[in-house]
């Protein structure tokens, strides 16, 4: 059988014309898509970003709320160096993405193995927070990104603190793969719950929050420092525990909210 | 005659020829996203959309495809199509989309589509291959919607989301069934539709490969 142009179907040549002409096709189809639609892409993970931060601090974030304003009105985001605590002044907040940065060699440093409680191999140098405030503009909550390893995945989350950097506020994994029913309960509201109100630094300044074994009963000593385990999930409750330990630990935020909570930085970075 | 056989092709795979039930493709798929009827409803569509439109231009294409390419040039079509669809819903369904996460890409190895392709899209005109397309995708659907309906529903108490059977844990009744999230539960279920399928449609039941001999005290081995 003749193919098109004369070539014979089976030949050399047209199998060539034919892989191209289909590539080209293919490759023009994906590529217009891509370009198409990536604004829409941007806005919707932009905006799952950001109700996850809304959620987290306690503000409306329901589907009838405008996500962005509500963002606009009341969060301020910065991005803090993590060895000094300090505001970055290099840095804007708008186009920082930490995930990427900490896959990036130079813009990221590699844990020793005894720091890293939380497992995560390299983090970024720089990290971005989120301060809430409340409609008189003072500040209400600190939002703060974590991660951390699991029983079978990186989980990712935020944690909001009050404005005494020690109160937690809440916690919301917004991204992990953990067993459904079990590990992945993270994300249950109602466990959720219980971290509001627990303590995260013990009187000797070391972090004491934890998630234990079992539950949190009227007569468990310190209390205030201690989150029911999930059920069905200790490698899961452990690795919250250690992402916690991590990020709020000396290598973590700490040197940046003990600056916050003794009023050392500058208001504008 | 054009209009029963375009009927015939759209409609024979939902039960007599269902792909997931009778020739049991795109099984991984079927035990991953129906955990909520949600994620199954929008998997479905993205099949069904992406073995529709592969089938026609294949078929477009049919009688250029050199037969030692056919292959490679059915899967650059159909990766294609997937990553189409998968930029779609990344835009116009974002939360459902994560919760899909790489089960979307995976379309490209899914069975039925490249099945589809080249036992049908290649031999026949590109009309009815779309209508082939269309119909095992909705077979597909169908499977994959009655996989998720009996795992949310046992497993969550809920439908699409809203609450039906209220649970234990939060005042009412009904002690879901955890193991209904997992994806095994889906393995049974499909198992059990299968099983209920073809006691129905007895035709359907596959020649045993092999033949149970059975030995009689009276008969000389």
């Amino acid at each position: 059988m003749v193919g098109i142009v004369g070539f014979s179907r089976d030949g050399v040549g047209y199998i060539v014309v034919v892989a191209l002409a289909v590539c080209l096709v293919c490759s023009v189809l994906v590529a217009s898509a891509a370009t198409f639609l990536k604004p829409m892409q941007t806005v919707n993970a932009k905006a799952d970003r950001r109700s996850n931060i809304l959620e987290v601090s306690g503000l409306p974030s329901g589907p009838d709320v405008d996500v962005n304003k509500l963002f606009n009105d009341r969060i301020e985001s910065r991005v803090v160096d993590l060895s000094t605590g300090e505001y970055a002044t290099d840095l804007e907040a708008e186009g920082f993405d930490q995930r990427d940065a900490a896959s990036d060699p130079e813009k990221s440093i590699k844990i020793p193995a005894r720091e890293d409680v939380a497992d995560i191999k390299r983090r970024a140098k720089y990290a971005e927070v989120y301060l809430v405030n409340d409609e008189q503009g003072e500040l209400q909550t600190i939002v703060l990104p974590v991660h951390g390893y699991g029983l079978w995945s990186t989980m990712y989350g935020f944690l909001a603190l009050k404005p005494d950097a020690n109160t937690v506020e809440g916690l919301k994994y917004y991204e992990q793969g953990e067993t459904p029913g079990l590990g992945a309960e993270v994300e249950n509201p109602r466990w959720r719950a219980k971290w509001e109100g627990k303590k995260v630094y013990g009187e000797d300044g070391e972090v004491q929050l934890s998630v234990i074994k079992g539950s949190v009963g009227s007569n468990t000593p310190n209390a205030e420092y201690k989150v029911d385990g999930l059920s069905g999930a200790t490698l899961t409750s452990r690795g919250v525990s250690n992402t916690i330990h991590y990020w709020l630990g000396a290598n973590g935020f700490e040197p940046f909210l003990k600056k916050l909570r003794n009023g050392d930085l500058a208001a504008e970075g | 005659m054009a209009q029963s056989q375009a009927m015939k092709v759209l409609t024979e795979p939902l039960v007599n020829n269902n792909p997931i039930a009778l020739q049991i493709l795109g099984i991984c798929s079927a035990l991953a996203v129906t955990n909520q009827v949600a994620t199954a409803l929008l998997m479905c569509i993205a099949l069904t959309a992406v073995t529709a439109c592969s089938n026609f231009s294949i078929s477009l294409i049919r009688n250029h495809i050199p037969s030692s390419i056919r292959i490679i040039v059915q899967m650059t079509i159909i990766a294609s199509l997937v990553i189409v669809v998968d930029q779609l819903m990344k835009a116009f369904a974002y939360d459902l989309a994560k919760s899909m996460s790489v089960f979307v890409g995976l379309i490209i190895t899914n069975c039925i589509v490249m099945g589809r392709a080249e036992a049908f899209a290649m031999k026949e005109p590109p009309g009815l291959a779309f209508l082939d397309g269309i119909g095992n995708g909705l077979g597909y659907s169908l499977i994959l919607i009655l996989v998720g309906v009996v795992r949310e529903l046992f497993g969550a108490g809920s439908l699409l989301g809203y609450q039906i059977l209220p649970l234990a844990s939060a005042g009412g009744w009904y002690v879901p069934v955890g193991m209904m999230l997992l994806p095994p539960s889906a393995f049974f279920i499909i198992g059990f539709l299968i099983w209920g399928l073809r006691s129905w449609k007895q035709e359907q039941v596959e020649e045993a490969e092999y033949q149970i001999h059975q030995v009689h005290r009276t008969e000389v081995v």
